[in-house]
C-alpha cells in the first residue's frame, strides 16, 4: 500500500494512490465561487454528516442543566429555561470538519460565550467543554469569548436535534468542528490547558483549518 | 505462493477482478470478484471495500461475503441505497472487468464454521441475509446436516434475495428450514408470515433454549436489537447470540 | 436506537489494520465496570475521525484508535479502558 504525493489542490496535497477506481466521483462538490472560502483540503457537501465517538445522549429538558465552573470565583448553573431565557442570536457560518467536509453558510441560533462568561470573575487561560457521554474538547478562553463562540440550540430555524448534538452543543465555528461539542453540558475555566477526547489522540490542540492544524505537529 | 504456518500480519489492500454482477433483486446485485492474493475466510466475515477517485478522494465500506470458503470467487451483495455514496457505483457503474480495491476477510467474531455445531438460528432482514447465507452455503459445501433455521424478513417476495437457491436447498434437505416474513406486500394466496419480526414469531420459529441453538442475527439495526433482546428474552444465552447491525438501513 | 452504534467486529477492519491477531475474538475486561467479553460482542463507533470501541454494559470507551491516513501515516492507539486481554493462542 503506497501513498505519494500528486498535486497541489488548493494549498494542501493531494495524496494519490496506486489504484484508481474508475469513473468514481464521490458525492462532493467544489463549486468555483466558493473556493477562496474553503480553507486547503476542505470539499463541500450537501448533507450534515453525522459522526459520533458514543452513544447519543438524551437527557430529559428536565434534567439538563449548563454550567461555568472551575476556576471561577463564582461558578453558575443555568436550567434549560433559564437557558434559553438568555439573549440568543442567529449566526450564519460556514464549518469545516477535520473528516474535509465543509457546509457553508450554515444558520444557527444559540447563545453567546461572552453571555455565559459576563460577571464571571477568572484569570484561567483555558477551558475545558465537556458533555453528556464523556466528550471533551479543550481550547484557550481567547478562542471562546470576543463574539467567536456559542452554545447552540437551533439550526436551521428548527430545535437542534439528538444526533447533532441537541439539546445544545457548543459552536466554535473558526476551528474544526470537532471543538464544537455535541451535547454540550458546560464549561470548566482551567488554569492549564488540558487535552480533550480527540486532542489526546493524535487531532491538533489548536486545530485551525486555515493552517490546516488536523493532527500533532501540524 | 503459499504463506508458511500463517505467520501473522497486518491486513492490506487488495486488488481484485470484477469477473461478474448478477442482479438479484430490484435493489440488488452479486459482485463475483477475483481476488489473487486471498487468504480465504470463514462464513459470516467481511470485506472494506475503498473506491479512489482520480484526485485522492476515497471512500470506504463494508460488505459481507455471501460466497461459501469453499468458493474460490469472493461474491459481495450489494444494496443500492439511493443516497448512497459507495453502493450507486458498485451496482450502477461497476463492470466485469473493473478492478476494485478491498482487504479481508475482516471479523472472526461473527462468523461460523461447520466445526463449531449448532443447531443454528440465522435471523436476517433484507441485506442481512449475505453473512448467513455464506453460512448456509458453507454448511452444504461441509457436507454437513447442522439443524439450520433461516428467518428472513423481506419487503416483499420480489425482495427476497436469493430466494430460489434458498427454497432449493431447502428443498433438497429437512435439515434446513427457510422461514420467511413479508413486512410491506404479500403476494396473493400467501400463507407465510407478514409482519416484522418479534418475540412471538421468535418464540414459534426459534429452537427452544434447551436446545442452546447458536444464533446470528443481521440487518438493520431496528431488526437486530428488537430480535437480540426477544431472544434473550426467550432465555437465549446472550453469549450465543450474535448480531451484525448494518446501521439504519442495512448495507 | 443509535444509528451510528454497531457491533464490536465492526472496528475490526481498523483494528486489523494495526493488530496481527483476531482482535474481535479476544475477551476483554472493562476497566470501569469489570463486564468481561469478546470485543466483538462490544459497541462500536467507526466513523472518519477516529474508531470506539465501548463496554456494552456501562459505555466506558475500550479502544480507541486514530488513523492519519497521509503524511506521517500514523495510528494513535488507547487502551486504557481495557483492564486485560485475553487471547486464544493461535493453534
Amino acid at each position: 500500500m503506497d501513498a505519494f504525493p500528486t498535486e497541489r489542490d488548493t494549498g494542501g496535497i493531494v495524496m494519490g494512490r496506486g489504484f484508481i477506481s474508475r469513473g468514481f466521483r464521490g458525492r462532493r462538490r467544489q463549486p468555483e465561487a466558493a473556493s477562496e472560502r474553503m480553507p486547503p483540503g476542505q470539499y463541500l457537501v450537501d448533507g450534515f454528516p453525522v459522526l459520533s465517538a458514543g452513544p447519543t445522549p438524551r437527557t430529559p429538558l428536565s434534567e439538563w442543566s449548563f454550567s461555568i465552573q472551575g476556576e471561577v470565583d463564582g461558578p453558575k448553573t443555568w436550567s434549560w429555561e433559564e437557558f434559553r431565557a438568555l439573549p440568543s442570536e442567529t449566526i450564519t457560518r460556514d464549518i469545516h470538519c477535520v473528516t474535509k467536509w465543509s457546509k457553508l453558510d450554515t444558520i444557527w441560533e444559540g447563545v453567546s460565550v461572552d453571555t455565559l462568561l459576563e460577571g464571571v470573575e477568572t484569570a484561567a487561560g483555558y477551558v475545558l467543554a465537556f458533555s453528556d457521554g464523556g466528550y471533551t474538547t479543550n481550547l484557550p478562553l481567547e478562542e471562546v469569548t470576543g463574539g467567536k463562540a456559542w452554545v447552540a440550540h437551533t439550526y436551521e430555524g428548527e430545535p437542534l436535534s439528538p444526533e447533532h448534538g441537541g439539546p445544545a452543543r457548543l459552536l466554535v465555528p473558526h476551528l474544526y468542528f470537532w471543538k464544537s461539542a455535541k451535547w454540550v453540558r458546560g464549561l470548566k475555566l482551567m488554569n492549564g490547558d488540558e487535552p480533550g477526547f480527540w486532542e489526546s489522540l493524535g487531532y491538533h490542540n489548536h486545530g485551525d483549518p486555515w493552517r490546516e492544524q488536523r493532527y500533532w505537529g501540524d | 505462493m503459499t504463506e508458511v504456518a500463517a505467520a501473522p500480519r497486518r491486513l492490506a489492500w487488495q486488488i481484485g477482478e470484477v469477473v461478474e454482477t448478477s442482479p438479484e433483486t430490484p435493489r440488488t446485485k452479486s459482485l463475483f470478484l477475483e481476488v489473487p492474493s486471498w487468504r480465504g475466510h470463514t462464513a459470516g466475515q467481511h470485506v472494506d471495500v475503498r473506491l479512489t477517485a482520480e484526485d485522492g478522494y476515497q471512500a470506504q465500506r463494508s460488505y459481507s461475503i455471501a460466497s461459501a470458503p469453499e468458493n474460490g470467487r469472493v461474491e459481495l451483495l450489494v444494496e443500492r441505497l439511493d443516497d448512497g455514496e459507495v453502493s450507486p457505483y458498485l451496482t450502477d457503474e461497476l463492470q466485469t472487468g473493473d478492478g476494485i480495491e478491498l482487504r479481508g476477510p475482516i471479523g472472526g467474531w461473527f462468523a461460523w464454521d461447520a466445526a463449531e455445531g449448532g443447531p443454528l438460528l440465522l435471523v436476517a432482514g433484507g441485506s442481512g441475509i449475505a453473512p448467513l447465507t455464506a453460512m448456509v452455503r458453507h454448511r452444504k459445501a461441509a457436507g454437513s446436516d447442522i439443524p439450520v433455521r433461516l428467518l428472513n424478513s423481506s419487503r416483499s417476495y420480489e425482495e427476497i434475495i436469493f430466494r430460489e437457491e434458498l427454497e432449493r436447498l431447502a428443498a433438497g434437505d429437512e435439515t434446513l428450514e427457510v422461514i420467511h416474513t413479508l413486512t410491506r406486500s404479500r403476494p396473493d394466496g400467501w400463507k407465510g408470515y407478514g409482519r416484522r419480526i418479534d418475540e412471538e414469531m421468535l418464540r414459534e420459529v426459534a429452537y427452544p433454549p434447551e436446545e442452546r441453538p447458536l444464533a446470528f442475527v443481521c440487518g438493520p439495526t431496528p431488526l437486530v436489537e428488537t430480535v437480540a433482546t426477544a431472544l434473550v428474552g426467550l432465555g437465549h444465552d446472550p453469549a450465543r447470540v450474535k448480531t451484525e447491525r448494518f446501521g439504519p438501513t442495512g448495507g | 436506537m443509535d444509528e451510528q452504534r454497531l457491533d464490536g467486529n465492526a472496528a475490526a477492519g481498523v483494528l486489523a489494520e494495526i493488530f496481527t491477531f483476531e482482535v474481535t475474538t479476544a475477551r476483554a475486561a472493562c476497566v470501569r465496570c469489570g463486564a468481561t467479553g469478546e470485543v466483538g460482542a462490544q459497541m462500536a463507533y467507526v466513523t472518519e475521525i477516529g474508531t470506539v470501541v465501548r463496554c456494552s454494559s456501562c459505555d466506558n470507551p475500550l479502544i480507541r484508535v486514530v488513523h492519519q491516513n497521509e503524511g506521517p501515516q500514523r495510528y494513535w492507539l488507547d487502551l486504557r479502558g481495557i483492564e486485560y486481554l485475553q487471547l486464544q493462542q493461535r493453534q
